[in-house]
C-alpha cells in the first residue's frame, strides 16, 4: 500500500535526508492558530506531522504537553474540533502525512469504528495511541489496516528484542522508539550514541523496510547528535514555545513556532 | 455473561488479558509492559511462597495488630429498629485504617524484588501514611503523590507522612485530587521503573495492582468470616454486607470471603457528593465504560471521553472511576449499589459517634449512612455487617467546620 507516510519516507530516503516530525496539540493555543501552525510546518518542509487529540488524564506526558492539552481543552478542542483542524489543513496540503496522537479512551468513547472512519474522511494517515500497547492493540490494529490507516507501534527501552519481533508483525510502515524511561518533555536521559545503538537494533528486527522515528527528550540542543536516523519527533519544545508566546501576551505563537521548526531542520 | 466460580478467588477469575468480564486490563504505555510483566511474575510466586506468607503473617499479627475486632453495635441495632448491626473495626489496624494491609504487602514485594524506593498515591492520606509507615519499617525511601486540594483538606496526614520521612509530592494539575495523584505517580514510576516499586493504594490501575491490593485486603473478609462464625455459629442466613466504595480496597477486602456465598447480599455505597448536585463520585451508579489509569472500568466521563471532576466531602472516595472488580460484580448482578450525600454522611458521623463512641472517618460514614436507610426496612433476624475502615482523626478539621458543634 502506497500510503502518504511511506511516500514521504521514500522521498526522504532518495534525498538521503532525515526529518523532524513536529507535534502540536490540536487546538493549542486556539483552533485557528494551531491549524496555522500545522500549515507553517508543512510550508517549512515538514513531510510527516503529528497532531495531538487531547485528553485530561494524559499519564505519558510531562508538563509541556499536559499544559498544552489543557489549554486546548479549555478552548473546546475535543476530538471533533481536532478532525476539523485536519480537514482545514488538508485544503492546502495534500502530500504531507498526518499522524494523530492521543489516548485510547477518546477513541473508545467516540466509537472505534466511527473514529477510524472520521480519521479517513479528514485525511489522517496514522495513529499513535500511547496507552494501547501490544498485544492489547491487535484488534484495533486490524481495524486500522482494514480502513487503510497506519498504526504506529511504540517501542521502549524496556522492550525486549523478542517482543520487538512480535510487535513487528503488527507494525505498519513506521515504528516509534521512546528514547528513555520517562514521560514526554523530560531531559534526554541516555546518550544519543546509546539511543542510536538501540535504534539500529530495532531497524534490524523490524523487517520490511520499516522506518523508525525517535521521540521523547528531543530538542534543538540534541538534534545534531543524531546521525542518519529516519526521523526525530519534537513535541514538548514546541508546546513550551507556544506557552511562552502566550505568557508574553504577543499572540505570536505561529511565528515563534515556525521559527523554531526552521531551526530544528537546520540543526539536522 | 460469565458467572462467578466457586472455590477460586474472584481476583483470579480474569482472562489471559487480565480482564474481568469487560473490565480491567493493561492500558499502559509500552515502557511499563516489562515492569508489569516482572511484577506479575514476582507476585504470583510470592503469594505462594511460604517464607513470604509467614513473614506477612508475622507483621499482620505483631505490627498491624490483626485480627482487628469484630463486634455488634447494639445501640445502632436498637436505634434503627431492624437488622442487627455488626462491624469489622478495621480502624483498629495500626495507622488508623485498612490501608496498612496493602502497604505492608507492597513494601515486602519491593524488598523481595530488590527495590530501594517505593512510590504511591494518596487521597485521604491514609494510603500515603500507611505506605510511609511500611517504608520506614522496611527501610525503603518513600515518595507519596497527593493532590494539592487534598493536601489542604487533610493537612495532618501530610505532616504525618513527612514526619515518617516520606517525601510528599504536591500534584497541582487538573482536579488537584486523587486522580492527579495517581496520574503523577504513574508518570514518576514510568521514569524510574528500573529502580522503584509502585504501590497503588486502591483496587485500581492495571490488573496486577488491582490483584495485589485485593489480595492484601482479603484478610479483612477472611477474618470477618471466622469472627462471624464465632459470633453466630454460622454465616447468618439473612446477611447484607454494606461497604463504602471509592477505589474499592476496603469493600473488596470485606466482600472477599462472601462473593461466592450466594445468599449473602453485597451492597456498595458510593459518594453522592453535595445534596442535589449530581457531581459526586458515584461511578458505579452513573458511569459508563472507560479507561483511566491503566484499566477499563465504569468511569464518570463526558460525551467526549473527558474524565469528570467529582466532588465529595471524603477525599478517599473522591475518584471518578472504581475498581474493575466492582464494575464486574455489578454487571454480574452480584453487587448492588446505592449512594449517599455529603449531608447524610455528616449526620451519620454524629449519630454513630454519640451512640457507639466509634468515630468512623468520612469514608466508612458513607456505609453507616446507607445502613441507616437499609436497617429499619429489614427484619430483626437479619444482619448488616459493615466495615469501619478508618478513624476520623484525619477528618476533624472538616468535621469541626461542617458540624459547628459549639
Amino acid at each position: 500500500m502506497q500510503t502518504r507516510i511511506k511516500k514521504n519516507f521514500d522521498i526522504l530516503s532518495k534525498l538521503k535526508e532525515s526529518t523532524v516530525i513536529p507535534f502540536v496539540s490540536g487546538g493549542d493555543p486556539d483552533v485557528k492558530q494551531s491549524t496555522e501552525i500545522l500549515k507553517s510546518f508543512a510550508k517549512n518542509g515538514a513531510r510527516i506531522l503529528e497532531c495531538g487529540f487531547n485528553w485530561n488524564a494524559p499519564v505519558s506526558d510531562g508538563d509541556p504537553i499536559q499544559n498544552s492539552s489543557y489549554r486546548a481543552l479549555k478552548n473546546g478542542a475535543y476530538i471533533e474540533k481536532v478532525f476539523e483542524i485536519i480537514k482545514e489543513f488538508r485544503k492546502d496540503y495534500k502530500e504531507q502525512a498526518i499522524i494523530l496522537m492521543g489516548y485510547y479512551n477518546v477513541c473508545l468513547k467516540f466509537g472505534e469504528n466511527n473514529f477510524l472512519k472520521e480519521c479517513k474522511n479528514v485525511g489522517v494517515d496514522g495513529l499513535i495511541i500511547s496507552d494501547l500497547p501490544f498485544p492489547e492493540n491487535i484488534p484495533f490494529v486490524i481495524k486500522c489496516r482494514n480502513i487503510g490507516i497506519s498504526f504506529v507501534q511504540l517501542i521502549a527501552p524496556t522492550t525486549s528484542n523478542e517482543r520487538i519481533a512480535k510487535i513487528n508483525e503488527y507494525a505498519d510502515e513506521m515504528v516509534y522508539y521512546i528514547s528513555m524511561l520517562g514521560v514526554t518533555g523530560s531531559a534526554l536521559k541516555n546518550s544519543p550514541e546509546d539511543i542510536q545503538k538501540k535504534y539500529l537494533e530495532i531497524k534490524k528486527l523490524c523487517s520490511g523496510n520499516k522506518r523508525t522515528v525517535i521521540g521523547f527528550g528531543i530538542t534543538q540542543n540534541v538534534i545534531k547528535k543524531f546521525k542518519n536516523v529516519d526521523g526525530l519527533v519534537v513535541g514538548s519544545q514546541i508546546c513550551k514555545t507556544i506557552e511562552k508566546s502566550i505568557e508574553n501576551g504577543q499572540n505570536s505563537a505561529v511565528v515563534e513556532v515556525s521559527k523554531l521548526y526552521k531551526t530544528l531542520l537546520n540543526e539536522l | 455473561m460469565s458467572s462467578i466460580k466457586k472455590g477460586i478467588p474472584f481476583i483470579d477469575q480474569h482472562d489471559e488479558n487480565g480482564m474481568w468480564g469487560k473490565y480491567g486490563g493493561n492500558f499502559i504505555g509500552e515502557t511499563l509492559k516489562k515492569p508489569v510483566e516482572d511484577l506479575t511474575k514476582a507476585f504470583e510466586k510470592l503469594r505462594n511462597d511460604k517464607g513470604f506468607l509467614d513473614e506477612l503473617e508475622y507483621y499482620r499479627k505483631n505490627y498491624i495488630g490483626r485480627p482487628t475486632p469484630f463486634l455488634e453495635l447494639p445501640a445502632l441495632t436498637k436505634h434503627w429498629g431492624g437488622a442487627k448491626i455488626v462491624v469489622k473495626h478495621e480502624a483498629q489496624a495500626y495507622s488508623g485504617s485498612h490501608k496498612i494491609n496493602n502497604a505492608i504487602v507492597h513494601a515486602m514485594i519491593a524488598v523481595a524484588t530488590n527495590k530501594k524506593e517505593i512510590c504511591g498515591d494518596t487521597g485521604a492520606g491514609y494510603a500515603g501514611s500507611a505506605l510511609a509507615i511500611a517504608a520506614s519499617l522496611f527501610g525503603l525511601k518513600a515518595k507519596i503523590f497527593m493532590g494539592t486540594h487534598d493536601m489542604e483538606r487533610q493537612k495532618i496526614q501530610v505532616f504525618r507522612m513527612r514526619s515518617l520521612g516520606a517525601e510528599v509530592i504536591p500534584c497541582h494539575q487538573g482536579s488537584k485530587t486523587l486522580v492527579e495523584a495517581v496520574s503523577s505517580c504513574i508518570r514518576y514510576y514510568t521514569a524510574n521503573c528500573d529502580r522503584v516499586h509502585m504501590c497503588v493504594g486502591s483496587c485500581v490501575s492495571s490488573t496486577i495492582w488491582v490483584k495485589i491490593c485485593a489480595w492484601a485486603q482479603s484478610i479483612i473478609g477472611k477474618e470477618m468470616e471466622e469472627q462471624m462464625i464465632d459470633m453466630f455459629g454460622k454465616i447468618p442466613e439473612k446477611l447484607s454486607i454494606v461497604c463504602a466504595i471509592g477505589g474499592g480496597s476496603s469493600s473488596y477486602g470485606t466482600y472477599s470471603s462472601f462473593i461466592d456465598k450466594d445468599h449473602v447480599k453485597l451492597i456498595g455505597v458510593e459518594a453522592g457528593g453535595p445534596e442535589g448536585k449530581k457531581n459526586g463520585a458515584d461511578s458505579l451508579s452513573r458511569g459508563t465504560i472507560g479507561i483511566l489509569h491503566g484499566s477499563k472500568s465504569l468511569l464518570l466521563q463526558d460525551r467526549n471521553g473527558m474524565v469528570s471532576n467529582t466532588t465529595s466531602i471524603s477525599a478517599g472516595l473522591d475518584y471518578p472511576s472504581n475498581s474493575p472488580l466492582h464494575s464486574h460484580l455489578k454487571d454480574l448482578g452480584r453487587l448492588s449499589v446505592m449512594s449517599v450525600s455529603d449531608e447524610e454522611v455528616l449526620e451519620s458521623f454524629k449519630l454513630v459517634s454519640r451512640l457507639t463512641g466509634l468515630q468512623p472517618s468520612l469514608e466508612p460514614c458513607h456505609s453507616f449512612a446507607a445502613t441507616a436507610k437499609l436497617a429499619p426496612r429489614l427484619s430483626k433476624d437479619s444482619v448488616i455487617a459493615t466495615n469501619c475502615c478508618g478513624n476520623a482523626l484525619k477528618d476533624m478539621d472538616i468535621l469541626a467546620e461542617r458540624l459547628k458543634l459549639d
